[in-house]
């Protein structure tokens, strides 16, 4: 051990306190495990908090109808084919349980008139396969399901006792001689203190990795410390080129509008008032993906039909579903338009823009949540003491583009599933070899390095820089020229990213040497997005390059998996074996 | 334009200090103080705040501006200051002070605990979601939608002098909140707890909380109904 630094020992330890962090700690509390959450801020701050139109999910309710392989077909479709079968087959028939659950713990479900879970259409949604017209399948709380939803989770820990280490940073992995993870280094951010939190299994739960780019819908404190942490390790990531561009941030400030918008009836006008959905998806209209509603967004204003001054937006109308309807079920969306659009959305439209809202890509796990790694000849292999869930991991429920309403499910179905199976593991599971003492040196050298800077520049501008390469060059649509030139400025900036200066070397509260050590985070995430998005010639889901346009699937129906020690990007076979149902073959993907 | 920071580091500081720095903002945009407040960071590193999501759902970044509370990222700086007036920022009033305008929540959160904040039903669940109707769901309006923030409580005047003996109005909103779900049966139990002369009764209707609230809640008018409650069941 570390000269200096404190151990403390648990049988799992969950970095992250959003939602699947908490749904995992959740089910390990009520088994009487010893869990520890660590969080770098309060659990209800996570950014769970600002999900907003709801948790997608075949519970009947609208439709009594309705069946959980008819969600799985829209989110196979949607995920443009490459989402790995057995893993949405799990979520979309899991997925009923676990949210019945949530409401037996007490989540304030908007209702129906027979009391039942309100659910409202989302896009990419559908009855029967695609056969029988757009379903209303996401079931709601208000506008407010992600705040609703942690509150519930934090709670329902509260109950059950859950330890929680808040505001403690999670630095990096502790990795022993064999390769397995056996615990991480964190930071007690009120005193400053270093400490080895020692574990058998190690869940990443750190969420997304958004403020990778200028404009996102994300939080600050989104800044990919999983993938980071993992990456450093020497752990792969993968699809990490797919990140989800959502219709509807408010222009000028990135704040997201939900898409529950459309859902209740809103849809989108260019300058001329013109519905343009309705000539890009003429069936599914305002609903289609995301990624085709991000891009038909960005045709119109490239083509001269943007709104406002400079023409680089277009617009939300929302006013014609008048002030009750809005009112009841967009009441956030009203508050959030006033605050930071400045617009009344009763009587006028929001301003809005395709902005980053979600990493489809993360960290490779299988359904349990076990991080996977590949060895020499390419078979998949275990990391011993690692799992991931959440936006951190990439199951693959999402593939090249994720259905709205897929997240909040995601979050609780594998934060339940990597609990269940970690109670018979820790029954079961071998005392791994502790770490050895330049084990830990190598899980300090990063820190350490930071303490004892004395040159290098701020981390504001590094950041600055970081996000306006990223913004340029990896956004809705890509070009290999642009994306080569965006590597090689990346390359340029990793020496001064390691190299950052910490002027305040101060131990209480001090959140310079967080932000600094999440810059590096987010510095491996853009790397290895850049590095992915480059390599992968051809047009999926949220990948749309004006040199590849077409979907390619002789060479790319697989996951790209990248590996950090010579940055180099492989190919992973995507799942088409589901259990119950017959495979989705891929087909041409139209709304 | 002027800012005006309450800074301590407990490490280096014997007593507490305002600093006032210079921030260039830009003219045609009326910034979120919390926009004001990362410009001043890239001056001086050294100032710590919490921050998040910054659309005002997190509750992260609770602040006394100008002195009154709110959260500094949907508040706009002509709000806070006025026009050509200094933008002054210091911690939640009433909380010890961990560091700068970050403040130590311990007490506030163990309130919010005292109340039981989960909901309580021990009938065996029904195979799917336990029904509520429309009207039932519509009594959590105003209620669940707290944040935590702190803004309320960290405003009330009985709360300043009885911190760990008043729950404070942020964790009656709650309190109230789980008494009001169709779906809880421990009631009598809820009330029961809240049964003595600190826990409800020490709310002498200031309505300081309900003048600062950035989600706009009413915790007054909750704490009321425990009231009525808690007279009604006649002990």
């Amino acid at each position: 051990m570390a000269a200096g630094v404190r151990s403390i020992s648990f049988d799992a330890v969950i970095v992250g306190g959003g939602g699947s962090g908490m749904r995992a700690a959740l089910q390990l509390a009520q088994s009487g495990y010893k869990t520890a959450v660590i969080t770098k801020v309060f659990p209800t701050r996570s950014h769970t908090v600002s999900a907003q139109g709801g948790i997608t999910c075949a519970i009947a309710s609208d439709d009594p109808n309705d069946d959980w392989r008819w969600h799985m077909y829209d989110t196979v479709k949607g995920s443009d084919y490459i989402g790995d079968q057995d893993a949405i087959e799990y979520m979309c028939s899991e997925g009923p349980q676990a949210v019945f659950e949530l409401e037996h713990m007490g989540l304030p479900f908007s209702r129906t008139e027979n009391g039942r879970i309100y659910q409202r259409p989302f896009g990419g949604q559908s009855k029967n396969f695609g056969k029988g017209g757009q379903a209303a399948r996401t079931c709601a709380a208000a506008d407010r399901t992600g705040h609703a939803m942690l509150h519930t989770l934090y709670q329902g820990n509260l109950r059950n006792n859950t330890v929680f280490f808040n505001e403690w940073f999670a630095v990096d992995l502790v990795k022993n001689q064999q390769g397995a993870v056996t615990g991480i280094i964190a930071i007690c951010m009120e005193t400053g203190e270093t400490v080895f939190v020692e574990s058998k299994a190690t869940v990443l739960a750190t969420g997304g990795a958004g403020r990778i780019y200028a404009s996102t819908t994300n939080a600050h404190i989104n800044t990919g410390d999983g993938v980071g942490m993992a990456l450093r390790a020497g752990f792969p990531a993968q699809d990490m080129e797919m990140w989800q561009f959502h219709p509807t941030g408010i222009y000028g400030a990135g704040t997201l509008v939900t898409e529950g918008c459309r859902g209740e009836g809103g849809y989108l006008i260019n300058k001329d008032g013109e519905r343009f959905m309705e000539r890009y998806a003429p069936n599914a209209k305002d609903l289609a993906g995301r990624d085709v509603v991000a891009r038909s967004m960005v045709l119109e204003i490239l083509e001269g039909r943007g709104c406002g001054e400079n023409g680089d937006h277009v617009k939300l109308k929302l006013d014609h579903l008048g002030e009750d309807v809005l009112n009841a079920k967009l009441p956030g969306i009203l508050e959030l338009s006033r605050t930071f659009a400045h617009v009344d959305p009763v009587k006028e439209p929001i301003p809005v823009v395709p902005t980053c809202h979600y990493m489809m890509g993360g960290i490779p796990t299988n359904v349990h949540g076990q991080a996977i790694t590949q060895d020499a000849s390419g078979t998949d292999t275990i990391v011993p003491g690692l799992f991931a869930v959440g936006e951190t991991a990439c199951v693959s429920v999402h593939g090249a583009n994720r259905l709205g309403g897929n997240s909040l499910l995601d979050l609780i179905v594998f934060g339940r599933a990597a609990g269940k199976f970690l109670e018979e593991h820790l029954r079961t599971a071998q005392e791994e070899t502790p770490a050895s003492e330049s084990d830990f040196e190598q899980s300090m050298s990063r820190l350490n390095r930071l303490n004892n800077s004395e040159s290098g520049e701020p981390v504001h501008l590094l950041r600055q820089e970081l996000q306006g390469i990223m913004q340029n060059t990896f956004g809705v649509f890509r070009t290999g020229d642009n994306m080569k030139e965006g590597i090689a400025q990346l390359a340029g900036l990793r020496e001064r990213v390691e190299n950052v200066r910490l002027e305040d070397k101060s131990q209480t509260f001090n959140t310079s040497r967080i932000e600094a050590l999440e810059l590096q985070n987010l510095f491996e995430v853009a790397e290895s997005t850049a590095i992915a998005a480059e390599i992968r010639t051809e047009s999926r889901g949220a990948h749309a390059r004006d040199d590849y346009r077409e979907r390619d699937d002789e060479n790319w129906l697989c996951h790209s998996i990248y590996f950090p020690a010579d940055k180099r990007v492989g190919k992973r076979d995507v799942n088409f074996k589901p259990k119950t149902v017959d495979t989705f073959e891929p087909a041409v993907r139209s709304y | 334009m002027l800012v005006s920071i309450y800074r301590y580091n407990p490490e280096t500081d014997a007593k507490p200090s305002m600093q006032e720095i210079e921030v260039e903002i830009p003219a045609d945009k009326d910034l979120m103080v919390l926009d004001v407040l990362e410009l001043a960071k890239q001056k001086d590193p050294t100032i710590s705040y919490r921050r998040s999501c910054r659309e005002g759902v997190c509750g992260s970044d609770g602040m006394n501006m100008n002195g009154t509370n709110g959260l500094a990222c949907i508040t706009p700086v002509s709000e806070a200051a006025g026009p050509g007036k200094k933008l002054v920022l210091r911690p939640l009033p009433g909380l010890p002070v961990v560091r700068d305008l970050v403040v130590d929540m311990s007490v506030f959160y163990k309130q919010y605990e005292k109340i039981k904040p989960f909901l309580i039903n021990d009938n065996p669940a029904p195979a799917i979601e336990r029904l509520q109707s429309p009207e039932d769901r519509e009594k959590l309006d105003g209620l669940y939608e707290c944040i935590l923030c702190a803004c309320c409580s960290t405003n009330c005047p009985s709360y300043w002098w009885n911190p760990e003996k008043f729950i404070g109005p942020a964790g009656l909103l709650q309190a109230y909140r789980f008494l009001a779900d169709s779906r809880d049966t421990a009631t009598a139990e809820r009330l029961a707890e809240l049964d003595d002369p600190f826990s409800v009764f020490r709310c002498r209707g200031i309505m300081n909380c309900v003048a600062v609230c950035p989600k706009g809640l009413n915790p007054t008018r909750a704490i009321g109904h425990i009231r009525s409650m808690l007279l009604a069941q006649g002990t």
